[in-house]
């Protein structure tokens, strides 16, 4: 949070209790103010909460511990199948929400480990390649194992997945107060996101400075030092892969229980690449970098969907990007241009813990990047 | 037996395609040690303005014949991809040689995902039928084996690529600039190699032959678009890695091997697994491949390099 508030401009460094209030208020008020533009901006929002979450834990990952992962989102599709295997007519179990949603994360965790055990060796961009496909087989086999039993219901996907169920409250079908007025359930959604996106943020900051934290700065600095002073880089490796992925599982799980319904092409690589993205956009290693990127590059698109589609209407009479190749575009042009120009992102990390001129990103004079 | 002779007919075929592709990549690998995530969506922008050409030329010379018009339209397509490799390099990947590896491959990550987002535009999302000016209708079986001509000609057309790399890489001025500047940057531009110049030409000629090789993908599946890259392309990087990353003869001889474990495997999955798995896994070979290398023999089949850059 003080990260967050540091990161206003303007006020943050001056007035950081101010700063603090104003993004407090902001993130309570988030959803009302959205409203005003329509619904589908509380929607936008609630997605926006699980892409931060996303993005915390691929940061984890990637920012912390320098493990380049291309194949999260699949992390997110354990997260999600196991909350819909347990709580769907699929196989007519319908666990509630409290053993779904931590048997997904432990699941997405396991994934992690497993994904973690064969590639400790590798680095940077082999590890990257290999994460990669690991994904990949993640999506084939969620769009195959329909057949010979079906397991996953192949590309159609799992439907009816139970919503959202606390305490014997459905969240889905809203909050009724009093005879006329009735919390829409996006509402809810947003808020028990928001809960889960402070946590992570006190999880991950507290984790960031505690002795793992600085293990896994160590090890992103350099492999074969932190391993001289004593790091067990292969613990402290799989730790970073499995905490990462159980981030993405805990937002796999809430994502089918919003959602209602999970298919493998929720999954793809593009998601990947998006949530890489965020955190390269808003600065790799930073917790507030990593959120206002994740807000930002979900809002942008979004924003020019309903921005971009009727000036094109109007200028040329018709659709000519339509709002999903915008956002490729978006990101395309967002992750290179940040390299070339801005390669520490938006907001950059500082860290006390590591030096500046190894720190993904940050230009190097050169031979100490070999 | 015919289904493992038929296997592996089709699997040299492929394989030799993930080899042409699989040359860009180790090249780049090389000189850079990075790796060219946009190569894969270079042999697409290759298959497609290829096909583009083609209409063009059947719309305005429709006399022209079959072969003249294929010849064409690659040839308009190599170039397009030689000048698209070298605006890559020169606009994305210069700039970063010497920042942390991390930031160069994201660069490309981003440039590959620039690529397919262009073509969509340009193209749209529809799968494209490549026109099949070499006959795809099989010939006379040899051994109850099956062949197309345009699976000989890809065969033909392939080997003969490569042994011109060979010869341009071992045999002239060019080449030996490039082993030059591969082995190390500094040294090599301090005996006179203009470094800047012999890394794009790396990226012109790995590009090119990424566009035959997308002529040839799409001749021989008949169809093109957007996303045709990303496997072929993730293919062709295992490939390069199996055969030994940086080792031009380890990339061709892991292409190769790589489409006959891939088609062969693809043959047999639904017996090995007892009916499990069927063919619609054939894409996992490639990364099961990958990864299997990767942690026993990082430096491949034939590489020499002491993997630490792994």
């Amino acid at each position: 949070m003080n990260q967050l508030a540091l990161a206003i401009p303007w006020l943050g460094k001056r007035n950081p209790a101010a700063a603090r209030w104003v993004v407090i208020a902001l993130a309570l008020a988030a959803p009302l103010i959205a409203v005003l533009f329509g619904k589908t901006w509380v929607r936008i929002l609630d997605f926006a909460m699980l892409y931060v979450m996303l993005a915390i834990g691929l940061n984890l990952v990637v920012g912390f511990a320098g493990l380049l992962d291309l194949g999260y989102i699949a992390f997110y599709a354990v997260g999600a199948y196991t909350f819909a295997f347990l709580a769907s007519p699929h196989f007519d179990i319908h666990l509630p929400f409290w053993l779904a949603l931590p048997a997904g994360a432990a699941f997405a965790a396991l994934a992690g480990i497993i994904l973690g055990l064969p590639t400790l060796r590798l680095r940077g961009d082999y590890l990257a390649i290999v994460t990669l496909g690991f994904g990949e087989i993640v999506r084939i086999f969620l769009n195959n194992l329909n057949h010979p039993i079906n397991i996953t219901n192949g590309p159609q996907g799992i439907n009816m997945v139970d919503p959202l169920v606390l305490f014997g409250w459905d969240i889905s079908q809203g909050l009724q107060i009093g005879e006329s007025f009735k919390i829409n359930s996006l509402f809810l959604y947003y808020y028990v996101f928001l809960a889960f996106v402070v946590l992570s943020i006190i999880l991950v900051q507290r984790l960031q400075i505690s002795r793992i934290g600085r293990a896994w700065a160590a090890i992103r600095d350099d492999e074969l030092a932190a391993k001289a002073i004593g790091i067990n880089t292969r613990n402290m490796k799989l730790l970073a892969f499995s905490l990462g992925a159980t981030f993405g599982g805990v937002s796999g799980g809430l994502f089918a229980a919003f959602q209602g319904f999970v298919s493998p092409e929720s999954f793809s690589l593009m998601e990947s690449i998006a949530v890489l993205t965020m955190i390269v956009f808003g600065g790799m290693g930073n917790l507030a970098g990593v959120i206002v990127g994740a807000l930002a590059l979900t809002a942008l698109p979004e924003i020019l969907r309903y921005v971009a589609v009727p000036v094109q209407q109007a200028l040329f009479d018709r659709v000519i990007l339509d709002p999903e190749v915008l956002r490729m575009l978006l990101l395309s042009l967002a992750m290179i241009f940040m390299m070339l120009l801005r390669p520490s992102g938006l907001i950059p990390a500082y860290s006390r813990y590591s030096r500046p001129e190894l720190v993904v990103g940050k230009q190097s004079s050169g031979e100490v990047a070999k | 037996m015919e289904t493992l002779l038929q296997q592996t007919v089709n699997g040299l075929v492929v394989g030799s395609v993930y080899a042409l592709v699989a040359l860009g990549y180790t090249m780049v690998y090389g000189i850079l040690g990075l790796i060219n995530f946009a190569h894969g969506d270079v042999l697409m922008i290759g298959a497609l303005v290829a096909l583009e050409a083609i209409r063009l030329i059947q719309l305005y010379a429709p006399d022209l014949g079959l072969i003249p018009t294929l010849l064409g339209g690659l040839g308009v397509s190599v170039i397009v991809c030689m000048a698209l490799g070298y605006t890559i390099e020169r606009t994305a990947y210069r700039r970063l040689r010497n920042a942390p590896r991390l930031a160069p491959l994201i660069t490309a990550i981003g440039v590959s995902f620039l690529l397919q987002t262009l073509a969509m535009i340009i193209w749209g999302r529809n799968y494209h039928t490549f026109p099949q000016l070499v006959s795809t209708t099989p010939l006379e079986p040899v051994a109850g084996v099956f062949i197309t001509p345009v699976q000989i000609a890809i065969l033909v057309v392939s080997a003969t690529l490569m042994v011109a790399l060979l010869l341009l890489v071992n045999k002239t001025r060019l080449g030996r600039a490039m082993r030059a500047t591969a082995e190390n940057h500094k040294v090599a531009s301090l005996m006179g190699v203009d470094t800047n110049k012999i890394i794009a030409a790396t990226f012109i000629i790995g590009s090119a032959l990424a566009a035959v090789a997308g002529v040839m993908f799409s001749s021989n599946y008949g169809i093109a678009h957007y996303a045709m890259g990303f496997m072929p392309g993730l293919k062709a990087f295992t490939a390069a890695v199996l055969g030994g990353i940086g080792n031009l003869g380890g990339a061709m001889l892991g292409g190769l091997l790589l489409g006959l474990v891939e088609s062969i495997g693809a043959g047999y999955i639904e017996d090995m697994s007892f009916g499990f798995l069927n063919s619609s896994y054939q894409d996992i070979f490639a990364f099961v491949i990958l990864g299997i290398v990767l942690i026993f023999r990082p430096t491949g089949l034939l590489g020499e390099r002491v993997a630490d850059r792994a």
